[in-house]
């Protein structure tokens, strides 16, 4: 129970430090494409990729840095894909929004609001046809329940019993828009997926332990033939929709509700479960961060020592070769 | 005011087109602005911000992530006597509604025998740099413009984007208004009132004798700093916006060749199929014996837009690269060209200024 927890501690953590550190460099200017950060939603990423083995492929969108270092994503290619540098996962093609690491099994996040959910299915349908008994975890945020390509997804992989994770990140707000203008009040996302027919559940997204076993109650029932599930998880973004500023004072949301989120803390409730526990000291937590953080520092000075892509490679990897 | 284009007042491009907004909604009724973020605290990069406090949730709306429904439904609307204006901050979010778009909103009056048309206006932003990538800066005018029934407009200065903003609203067709993001801080003198400008007409901005350019959108001011690096070394270009794109008149541009006789067609968006192709071919029809070189495509190389500023160095044509295939077309040196002329070129940002991201 205890090392489970420090596990997801740890990836919590990786994902807060890594953005933590992107938004204090971002400021440089050398990081030259839009970036999403998901600081305040660690919670979600970890404890789902948790429940998934290391077969089991993951897809996201435009918010997607933490669903990769979750799945295990290289983190200093990741880094230097942010750099637009040619070790980067896309040789600096793709930049924040187009993140790829197909040995962990992430498959690709795509910022098209919505696209990669019936892609995910694909894969999932792939995986169907040649009786394999892996499954397909997807990354959304709760703007993307309103786009049609989600409801003929989920209609599909009904109809096809695919093993298709839909996980759903509902952190109030699509850029700066509320609820109120894009969906019904009170109807709930969780209820238009049962709707569908998908099998659901609803949880805290803040509590890593808690998404971690609706993500496993989910994903056993997957594997087991049980069709697909999509899983509601509440949660908050700490910083603006696209950037590494605190936007709290722009209008469209109150510096008190963005209080009440961050006493809600994913990464800090995880660590004060732990050293409630007693089964983790003080001093384990502090050569965790030493070691996170050097694995960081290696990653930014490797990204910002690597070679830039020469202009040709522009017009390369249209088509196969 | 009809005496509005006396006025010397600037403003910058994305404060005229929130006033032909304005007027628009202050003078008709029927008119109505949505979109992703159209009410939201930045206004889409401020072109309609303070309207939603001005009219109102009812006129000033946003929506659901939904633009393929959403798409149908300012069109219904539209067939019922309203006059939409939809608005994506991207380009590349109309993807999704190609079918309503294309099927639907451009075939409405053709399809029904002329009963009934579709006068709604959607706004896209098209762009580049800053590391938006392949599928957040894409320049899809020659798309649109390939559909019969769609009008394409994409204007390149302030009062153009207003004029024609007031022209789009008030047709009584469907039409695609493209605003590239470059050309948002830019200022110019912009008539006071509800001033429109004729769709369907292009504007010749720098008169010159020796070679014509003819550009859309923002390679029009690319244009013209073309012609004035042309310009220290004695050569005299003609620039002309193109600024629709459907309806497409080439007649000012032919009877430009017929004076110039060479022809550089400088586009913001790819080469294959593209609207330079199709001005490089109405040229060639109309007054082939006018020549005296074949004509020449400034366009994006044909792949997708890259995301690392190294990727994008070269991918761009700038005023310079226009400028030396003019020199070289008229067989004159343009080496005194300098690198100075070169390095001032912005790169992934449309001025020192800017600071990411968008
Ligand atoms: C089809 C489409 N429309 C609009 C956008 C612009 N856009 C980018 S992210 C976003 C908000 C999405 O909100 P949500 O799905 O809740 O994810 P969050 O940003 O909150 O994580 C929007 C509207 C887009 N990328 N794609
Ligand atoms: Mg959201």
């Amino acid at each position: 129970m205890t090392a489970a927890l420090t596990n997801l501690y740890r990836s919590m953590l990786l994902i807060r430090r890594v953005e933590e550190r992107i938004a204090e460099e971002y400021t440089q200017q050398e990081m030259r494409c839009p970036v999403h950060f998901c600081i305040g939603q660690e919670a979600i990423a970890s404890g789902v990729c948790a429940a998934l083995s290391p077969d089991d492929k993951v897809m996201s969108g435009h918010r997607s840095h933490g669903h990769y270092l979750a799945k295990g994503g290289n983190l200093a290619r990741m880094i230097a894909e942010l750099y637009g540098k040619a070790t980067g996962c896309c040789s600096g093609k793709g930049g924040s929004m187009h993140l790829i690491d197909l040995e962990c099994g992430f498959l690709g996040a795509a910022p098209i609001v919505g696209s990669t959910i019936p892609i995910a299915v694909g894969t999932a349908f792939a995986a169907h046809s040649r009786k394999e008994a892996r499954i397909t975890a997807v990354f959304f945020g709760d703007a993307a329940v309103e786009s049609g390509a989600f409801y003929e997804s989920a209609n599909f992989a009904l109809v096809h019993n695919l093993p298709v994770l839909f996980v759903c990140e509902d952190n109030l707000y699509s850029v700066y828009t509320p609820m109120a203008p894009r969906q019904p009040n009170g109807r709930g996302l969780s209820e238009l997926a049962a709707g569908i027919g998908l099998k659901t559940a609803k949880a805290d997204g803040n509590d890593v332990t808690i998404v971690k076993k609706c993500a496993v109650q989910a994903a056993d029932d997957i594997r087991a033939g049980g069709g697909p599930w999509f899983l509601e998880f509440s949660t908050y973004r700490w910083l603006e929709h696209c950037g590494p500023q605190y936007d709290n004072d722009i209008g469209y949301r109150t510096q008190a509700e963005f209080e009440a989120w961050r006493a809600k803390c994913p990464v800090s409730r995880a660590r004060s479960q732990l050293l409630k526990s007693a089964a983790i000291e003080k001093g384990a937590l502090d050569a965790m961060e030493r070691e996170l953080s050097a694995m960081i520092d290696d990653a930014f000075s490797q990204a910002k020592a690597a070679p830039f892509p020469a202009p040709k490679e522009a017009l390369e990897q249209i088509y196969a070769a | 005011m009809k005496d509005g284009r006396l006025s010397n007042r600037t403003l910058t491009y994305a404060h005229a087109i929130n006033e032909a907004l304005d007027i628009a909604l202050a003078s008709d009724p029927s008119v109505y602005l949505i979109g992703l973020g159209t009410p939201d605290p930045k206004g889409v990069f401020g072109s309609t911000k303070g309207l939603v406090e001005k009219f109102g949730t009812a006129r000033v709306l946003d929506m659901p992530v939904s633009e393929n429904a959403l798409t149908g439904v300012v069109l219904g609307s539209a067939i019922d006597g309203m006059r939409p204006v939809l608005t994506h901050q991207r380009v590349d979010f109309s993807l999704v509604s190609f079918e309503q778009i294309i099927n639907q909103a451009a075939k409405w009056r053709y399809m029904y025998g002329g009963n009934v048309g579709a006068p709604l206006v959607i706004r896209m932003i098209i762009g580049r740099g800053w590391g938006q990538g392949p599928q957040h800066s894409q320049s899809l005018q020659s798309v649109f413009a390939h559909i019969p029934g769609l009008k394409v407009v994409m204007p390149s200065t302030p009062a153009d984007a207003k004029g024609l903003l007031l022209s789009a609203i008030f047709d009584d067709d469907p039409v695609v208004f493209l605003e590239h993001r470059w050309l948002y801080n830019i200022e110019g003198p912009v008539p006071e009132g509800d001033e429109r400008v004729p769709i369907g007409q292009p504007r010749i901005v720098r008169s010159g004798n020796d070679i014509t350019i003819a550009a859309t959108s923002y390679m029009t001011i690319e244009s013209l700093r073309a012609a004035e690096l042309l310009a220290d070394i004695g050569i005299e270009a003609e620039v002309i916006d193109l600024r629709t794109l459907n309806p497409f008149d080439h007649q000012d541009v032919v009877k430009s060749v017929k004076r110039t006789n060479h022809l550089i067609v400088a586009d913001t968006s790819w080469r294959n199929c593209g609207i330079a192709g199709e001005l490089v071919a109405r040229v060639s029809e109309d007054a082939f014996s006018s020549l005296e070189q074949p004509p020449r495509r400034v366009t994006l190389p044909d792949a997708p837009v890259p995301t690392s500023r190294a990727l994008t160095d070269g991918f761009y044509p700038h005023a310079i690269d226009i400028a030396r295939l003019a020199g070289e077309m008229l067989g004159r040196s343009t080496s005194s060209l300098s690198a100075a002329a070169e390095s001032a070129v912005p790169l992934d940002v449309p001025d020192n200024n800017f600071r990411g991201p968008f």
